[in-house]
């Protein structure tokens, strides 16, 4: 693998004197579906944070599209192409759908804006139905589209879904899973963090187990998928 | 009928021109003068939920800016005008960029607002170019061209214009996409930080702007009633007048601190008209606002939502 689209390396990051990444590596490559895998609490969330500039690591670096950002503010990251769809959907929910996704766009300008919104209102129909609707008055899958299409609104060249499948139901996760492979095949690359370790191993090409802020497994999708460590740890198997 | 309420608003603000009763004019103007200190606390606090417990300081800034230049310097009011609301506007930006480069938010930067007000009370009370705590007197000399009014009605008109500009400001929020930013960095600043949206710059655009209105009441309050003093200007009491209007009207809304400042006013006065004993109307009011905040969180604006989603909810389960 040369040259990464992404390349994280001895990241460490925490809050405050509680340190909670002891220095992840990772890498995902231009058109790969990544996945990171870990319970609740392992640091995953604070990996995101961390990779998205909305908390400042104390060491290591990350590189993305050959540039360094290790020290670069969130709006900077938005700009170069890393968007992360925050966890737990985080819609506004006092905005209609069409302000929410408008705001996606706000680092972009209004130049190809028209032709974006078009874009993701063929991949997601449902909200062309709810263009003028309050955020907040749909479903907990219709909000969860809405902040993958908010998050496509930016034109991303890496997409983070943080724990998308997150309180919806095994319907919804289904078509959830379906939809991160649609956009795959179009061409993004993509950063999945989630629990749910079969569906995210069955699409992905390669994952990565957090525990405790380490990277305590990684590899191919598939070889993960056999390995007796993790198969006790997460499936009970 | 709830639709045409505005009209109905409308037409009861313009209704005291029709009446010689200073009563009546006085009532309707400190009314709409509240409703204006409400839109400008509205506009950064209620659309960004920037809550400042200590906006009588953009106020103090406006009336002390207007009586200043003309006592001292002999400026006319009315150039006061647009140099209080700059004043007003840049006292935002030094006090939002200081609080929001610090990353303070909610009670943090209510309670920063507040020493902030604070500091420039005690600064008025001490220094020789705002004559201390004996405060300024503005040389009565009613015209129109010094900003002064024989008839309460001329000040009360001009109250109504400025609140007209003040609800434009906010109906311009409602709809334009920086006003999309703002609530977006109110309804969550991690999901709008992921945006790329800025959060420190957004914030701070917003507490200079709400500044700006804010300091033009301090103006029009200079003018109408001629002397300030640090606790006119800065007292804590203005900042919560501010704050409780365009709460208990309906935060972020258009019409909200409108509301806010009828209800109000209403209790107060009827309160004091109707029983002498000395402090009931306080507690009255008290009660009544405890009672306000419990059972309508979003305010008095808030009443219609969520009736009409409900409403909508039931078509959809249907």
């Amino acid at each position: 693998m040369t040259d990464p689209l992404l390349s994280v390396r001895e990241l460490r990051a925490g809050y405050g004197p509680f340190q909670v990444l002891h220095g992840i590596d990772l890498d995902v490559a231009q058109g790969e579906i990544v996945a990171v895998l870990g319970a609740n609490g392992v640091g995953k969330t604070t990996l995101n944070r961390a990779l998205s500039g909305l908390l400042a690591p104390s060491g290591g670096t990350i590189r993305f599209g050959g540039a360094d950002l290790t020290r670069a503010d969130h709006a900077a990251i938005v700009r170069a192409g890393l968007i992360h769809v925050p966890e737990g959907r985080r819609v506004f929910p006092n905005l209609s759908v069409r302000e929410n996704l408008l705001l996606g766009a706000y680092v972009r300008g209004r130049a190809d804006r028209a032709a974006t919104l078009e874009r993701v209102l063929t991949i997601f129909p449902r909200l062309r139905e709810r263009l003028t609707q309050h955020a907040g008055s749909m479903s907990g899958g219709e909000q969860q589209m809405l902040a993958i299409g908010r998050g496509l609104m930016g034109q991303p060249r890496l997409l983070i879904l943080d724990e998308p499948s997150l309180g919806l139901s095994p319907r919804l996760t289904e078509d959830l899973f379906d939809l991160i492979a649609t956009l795959h095949r179009d061409g993004l690359s993509i950063l999945l963090v989630e629990q749910n370790v079969v569906q995210s191993l069955a699409i992905a090409q390669r994952a990565y187990v957090i525990e405790h802020g380490h990277v305590a497994l990684s590899g191919s999708a598939a070889q993960l998928g056999e390995d007796p460590r993790l198969r006790a740890a997460y499936l009970g198997l | 009928m709830l639709r045409y309420w505005p009209i109905l608003a409308v037409v009861a603000a313009l209704l005291p021109f029709a009446s010689s009763s200073q009563f009546l004019v006085n009532l309707a103007m400190l009314t709409a003068f509240s409703a204006l200190l409400g839109q400008g606390w509205n506009i950064a606090c209620g659309f960004g939920g920037l809550t400042s417990f200590g906006h009588a300081v953009f106020f103090g800034i406006g009336a002390y800016a207007v009586a200043i230049m003309q006592t001292r310097f002999g400026i006319n009011p009315w150039l006061g005008l647009p140099a209080a609301a700059i004043l007003g506007a840049a006292a935002g930006a030094v006090l939002g960029a200081a609080a929001f480069r610090a990353g303070l938010r909610g009670s943090y930067f209510a309670l920063v607002t507040l020493a902030f007000a604070e500091v420039f009370r005690i600064l008025a009370n001490s220094l020789d170019i705002t004559k201390g705590g004996l405060g300024i007197l503005i040389p009565l000399h009613p015209s129109l061209p010094n900003f002064q009014f024989a008839d309460r009605r001329g000040a009360y008109a001009l109250v109504l214009v400025l609140l007209a500009v003040a609800m434009g400001i906010a109906a311009w929020l409602r709809r334009s996409r920086f006003g999309a930013r703002l609530v977006a960095v109110r309804e969550n600043e991690d999901a709008a930080a992921a945006l790329g949206i800025p959060l420190v710059r957004t914030k701070t655009q917003a507490l200079a702007l709400s500044g700006a209105v804010t300091a033009t009441a301090g103006v029009l309050y200079a003018q109408m009633f001629l002397y300030v003093d640090p606790n006119i200007a800065f007292g804590a009491e203005r900042s919560v007048e501010m704050l409780l209007v365009a709460m208990i009207g309906g935060a972020g809304t258009v019409w909200g601190p409108v509301l806010g400042a009828i209800v109000l006013h209403l209790i107060q006065d009827t309160a004091r008209m109707l029983i002498d004993t000395p402090g009931f109307a306080p507690m009255l009011y008290g009660a009544i606002l405890l009672a306000i905040i419990a059972f309508l969180p979003n305010g008095i604006a808030g009443l219609r939502l969520p009736r009409r989603r409900s409403a909508r909810e039931e078509v959809r389960r249907a």
